[in-house]
């Protein structure tokens, strides 16, 4: 039994948070600088060139990338022989105050949705915990910026719908964002599973790195046929029209029950943050 | 076109932009965000003063991360400004003329600044150390207890914005893409 002690933990979490929010992870800076290159319309390349420029001031600077540094999304793959030594949920929390606060980084949370009083700490974080066998303890954090978060749908489709209606529903989703969550954006699609299952899958694509065709070739084909629709709206950076509505798009998939099709569309923005670390 | 305005302004400054156009703003802009609007009308309501003069003034939506020792601002992209529609008519009837975001409006926001002569900027979203180049000074002037959300005036130099809906009303966001399509088919 390998054993990892929390104070470990806090310190990546808090490390992983400054570094996600200042840099951008290469498969995502490359997909911007490749859609710059793409993009014939001019107003829309001379918006992904700005947002090159941002990247280089944001990483010279010391600054975060965008100021809504997110609501701290962390995901943990952990080993079921690994012993955490200490509660691993405070664990995670100290590592979020600690990041935010050290990487001067927007302290974006409340404590009650309705009631809404910022808890001043960016704490909670928004832990996910996924079991495997073995000794590994891989941490990523996700800092999820709310003007895309708020874009994503959900809907609980009639196995009748098909794959059209499947498509029809990201799409609706694309078009119904519209400029709202930053574009290009990254779009992650969760399909199947149960109601609360789905929203996770959608949430799960948004980590795979871009580029990286799902590992069932027919899902694979369906992913590049997605993402040639979501072009062709034409929505372009920021909305004012252009090529590039998104750098890309990842499908999640699961089993799910006879009489159900659900699916979940979240989106992110061009700031799609992710950085992770085996411990 | 590109076009300097500075602010405060009037109604008679911002009539020739255009959906479109590239705009360097200068001079002082205030920020709020939901929190700040929901407490500016509630100001409204009670008659009791607001933060700043409305009359010509510049709004721009932002919570900005905060700032390192010895630098002016954090980082300072906007935030979608679709929430604060439900409180810009009223701010737009009290002399507000330039709001500065990212997003869509709704037609009551439209309404109210084409009654005004209002227009609406385009920062880049998600560009927050690119814009936060542009702002010389930063004071929090009211509700600082509302952390990135109090209401801070910002002297800007050559802020980079796009004019997303002009006064007239005409949009950016539905000229723009209608106009690449279009490009297409040449």
């Amino acid at each position: 039994m390998r054993e990892i002690s929390s104070e470990v933990i806090a310190s990546a979490v808090a490390m992983l948070c400054v570094r996600a929010n200042r840099r951008l992870p290469t498969d995502v800076g490359e997909a911007i600088g490749a859609a710059a290159e793409r993009e014939t319309f001019p107003s829309a390349r001379r918006t992904l060139e700005l947002l090159q420029e941002n990247m280089s001031l944001a990483a010279e600077r010391e600054l975060p990338i965008c100021q809504d540094t997110g609501a701290a999304c962390v995901f943990l793959e952990l080993g079921q022989d690994v012993h955490i030594v200490g509660s691993l949920e405070q664990a995670v929390n100290e590592g979020v105050r600690r990041g935010y606060e050290e990487g001067m980084l927007r302290k974006s949370i409340v404590g009650d949705p309705l009631r809404r009083v910022n808890t001043g700490d960016n704490t909670p974080a928004f832990l996910s915990v996924h079991l495997t066998e073995g000794e590994l303890c891989r941490i990523t954090v996700m800092p999820k910026g709310f003007g895309s978060e708020n874009m994503s749908r959900l809907a609980m489709l009639k196995p009748a719908d098909g794959v059209e209606g499947f498509k029809s529903f990201v799409l609706e989703t694309v078009k119904l964002a519209g400029p709202n969550p930053c574009p290009p954006i990254v779009i992650g699609v969760g399909v199947g599973g149960t109601f609360d299952k789905v929203t996770y899958l959608a949430k799960k694509a948004l980590l795979r790195p871009l580029g990286t065709p799902n590992a069932d070739p027919w899902y694979a084909a369906l992913e590049q046929e997605l993402l040639d629709e979501v072009n062709a709206l034409g929505i372009g950076p920021q909305g004012f029209g252009g090529a590039v509505t998104a750098l890309g798009l990842a499908i999640e998939q699961a089993a799910t029950h006879v009489a159900g099709l659900p699916v979940a569309v979240n989106i992110n923005c061009h700031v799609t943050r992710r950085a992770s670390i085996d411990l | 076109m590109e076009y300097k305005i500075t602010v405060p302004t009037t109604a008679e400054a911002l009539a020739e932009l255009r959906a479109g156009d590239s705009v360097l703003l200068s001079g002082t802009v205030y920020t709020a965000r939901d929190a700040a609007h929901k407490r500016m009308v509630e100001c409204i309501e009670k008659s009791e003063p607001l933060p700043f003069d409305l009359t010509g003034s510049a709004i721009y939506y932002v919570g900005p991360t905060p700032e390192r020792p010895g630098e002016v601002i954090g980082s300072a992209g906007p935030t979608t400004s679709g929430r604060m529609d439900a409180y810009s008519p009223a701010l737009i009837e009290r002399g507000n003329l330039v709001m500065i975001g990212k997003g869509a409006r709704s037609a009551a926001v439209v309404e109210a600044m084409r009654a005004a002569g209002a227009v609406y900027l385009g920062a880049i979203g998600g560009a927050g150390a690119l814009m936060a180049a542009s702002v010389k000074n930063l004071e929090v002037i009211a509700w600082p207890e509302l952390g990135c959300e109090a209401v801070r005036r910002l002297e800007v130099v050559d802020m980079p914005l796009t004019v997303v809906i002009d006064s007239l009303g005409n949009n950016l966001y539905e000229l723009g893409p209608q106009k690449y399509l279009a490009s297409l088919e040449c």
